[in-house]
């Protein structure tokens, strides 16, 4: 009865969008129409087809690790995606004759920074936090994932949300948010699929066997929870048709702005903080063969972190027409947000107390040591670059781009890099990754590539900063824009070759995922490792 | 009043104070009494449940992977 349900909504929904498709009023909602409009008309063939057959039989005992395994699989191919655009991008700025005439306007700069920082951020952070959410609940409740194959529609649904949002911002639709471009019906799909992601994890710890709630699920429900949130506040807006992308925000002016940071620096604090942490707290005592240095600590991290981090927006928006004292109450907490944060940090790298000595044989937990060594450094220098005497030179300046990179390539870029090391063998019974040497080598090339990316940032930041407020005697300014520009050259070249090398490094990452997996059977159950 | 005066006052009145107590308690609520071998327990859940549905059940078991939470339920 169920299918004939599915049959009759998936019509309409291929319906709809051939009517759409039709009538739509720009390329990108065409596009989009056609692409909803195969994908159900693919899955009514599918559904179809499996009508009144009998139902294959799945083994409900063991853990449910199809979802994740197609999870690992899409973290690395999103991975070096991203990585790849992100290359471009940075020669793009180095050589603007990259700028290819026969490809515009769909490859310029301004259309696939928003691809880079999407499909990194949304696509390899959001598939890493979904497949390892999934499998971090499985393992520290005791069960299987609950809601059965809903945990399939949430990884479908959602890389089919990076496919929309990926393909409108090079056909040209977004809302023009940072971090949130995606227009209002990618917004409403991704809704669905949140509350399907939440109901998952949910459902998944209310029948836990065990007695306590691990620490990894508080911060991974509260990314799950926050994120929910923010993005509905954020993205409240009103179709000007409902056969067109684009849509006007309801709210405008310093509002607008507002919320626009308190939704962007939460993305950073719930997201790639709360949600990655989740992770630290599960493979870092995992790989280490040692369960988490303070516990007590990891409790007073978490609740620090989150009653903090929710105010920290307002310093995106200093010497704007933001109030003073809302910039200030801003600045406030971020800075004393460093203290829980270095918190974690310690927390996480004194797990390692009395196992020092795998840093020198082991390249994963040596990833996850350098990951929260950037994790503490990018914590510290972000409430720096919050205070408003700081922020005066560095904002604008690619000091911010440094920043979140140094946080982004070093914090969650690692810890994702050791969680695929640690997952790829298990998931598919393998005794170990298939090269050693091949993760060494991914190792040097990701902390040499963070290196010259971060160092070169610096230098063109603070150099472009101060190139901004040179004045002469006479008080006018001495440089011209394009002055900046110019002298920025050799430090971009710097910063397209870092990228070039994390690139690689990643390249060397799914070679070895793929020879790592080809190699044998799959196993039902993942082997357990040995007892301590 | 106003809507907006007297959420704002009630914001950095009575809300600050609740959030306040709210975080300061947590933090007692770590230290409390008895709280480092439930503590200790929590934090060894990673290294259990390698493999799904360990009840417990297993006649005799001697895997040492339930906890005792676990056993006290049985």
């Amino acid at each position: 009865m169920a299918n004939y349900i599915k049959l009759v909504a998936l019509g309409l929904v291929t319906l709809f969008a051939a009517i759409a498709a039709n009538w739509a009023r720009d390329l990108a909602y065409q596009v989009h129409a056609l692409i909803i409009m195969a994908v159900s008309a693919g899955m009514f063939v599918l559904v179809l087809r499996n009508t009144d057959e009998p139902k294959p039989l799945v083994d409900q005992n063991g853990y449910m690790d199809g979802v994740i395994r197609a999870g690992v699989i899409a973290t690395g191919f999103w991975g070096c995606v991203g990585f790849l655009v992100g290359v471009v991008i940075a020669f793009q700025l180095a050589f603007p004759a990259l700028n290819f005439d026969w490809a515009q306007p769909f490859a310029n700069f301004g259309r696939l920074r928003p691809l880079h920082t999407s499909a990194v951020i949304f696509a390899f952070g959001g598939n890493a936090l979904i497949m390892s959410s999934f499998y971090i609940v499985q393992r520290t409740c005791g069960v299987r994932l609950w809601g059965g194959s809903l945990a399939w529609f949430v990884f479908w649904g959602y890389n089919l949300f990076i496919i929309l949002a990926a393909t409108g911002y090079l056909l040209g639709a977004t809302q023009s948010k940072e971090y949130a471009e995606p227009e209002w019906y990618v917004d409403i799909w991704l809704t669905i699929v949140w509350v399907a992601f939440l109901a998952v994890y949910m459902g998944t710890l209310f029948t836990r066997r065990e007695r306590h709630i691990y620490v990894a699920n508080w911060f991974l429900l509260s990314f799950i929870v926050t994120v929910a949130m923010l993005h509905i506040v954020n993205n409240i807006s009103i179709p000007v048709s409902i056969f067109g992308s684009k849509s006007v925000q309801l709210f405008a002016g310093v509002q607008d702005a507002m919320t626009q940071w308190w939704y962007g620096h939460n993305a950073v604090g719930f997201f790639l903080t709360a949600g990655f942490l989740g992770m630290m707290y599960y493979f870092v005592p995992k790989q280490a063969e040692r369960p988490v240095f303070s516990y007590k600590l990891s409790i007073i991290h978490f609740w620090a972190l989150i009653f903090l981090y929710i105010w920290a927006g307002p310093h995106h928006l200093h010497y704007t027409a933001l109030p003073d004292w809302a910039a200030t109450l801003g600045m406030v907490f971020s800075i004393i947000l460093w203290m829980p944060s270095w918190g974690g940090m310690i927390n996480g790298l004194m797990t390692l107390q009395g196992a020092w000595d795998k840093l020198r044989t082991d390249p994963i937990i040596r990833m996850m040591v350098v990951s929260l060594a950037f994790y503490g450094m990018s914590t510290f220098e972000g409430p720096m670059m919050s205070i408003r005497a700081v922020n005066s030179l560095s904002h604008y300046t690619d000091w911010t781009i440094g920043h979140v990179h140094s946080g982004a390539l070093g914090w969650n870029g690692m810890i994702t890099f050791g969680a695929l090391y640690f997952l790829t063998p298990r998931l598919w019974g393998r005794a170990s990754m298939y090269s050693m040497p091949a993760i060494n080598w991914h190792f040097w090339l990701a902390t040499i590539g963070i290196v010259l990316y971060a160092a070169s940032m610096w230098v063109t930041g603070i150099m472009e900063g101060l190139m901004w407020r040179e004045v002469d005697a006479q008080g006018f300014l001495v440089n011209s824009f394009a002055d900046t520009v110019s002298a920025k050259f050799p430090m971009y070249v710097v910063r397209g070759l870092g990228g070039v090398l994390y690139l690689a490094g990643a390249l060397i990452m799914a070679w070895n995922m793929w020879m790592t997996i080809r190699g044998g059977e799959k196993v039902v159950a993942p082997v357990a490792t040995p007892a301590e | 009043m106003e809507t907006y005066t007297f959420l704002r006052q009630l914001a950095d009145s009575w809300v600050l104070l609740a959030l306040t107590v709210f975080f300061i308690g947590t933090i007692f609520w770590a230290f409390r009494p008895g709280s480092r071998k439930t503590h200790e327990d929590t934090a060894n859940i990673p290294f259990r449940n390698e493999t799904a549905g360990c009840d417990n059940a297993c006649a005799g078991c001697t895997c040492g992977k339930s906890s005792d939470a676990l056993k006290e339920v049985r």
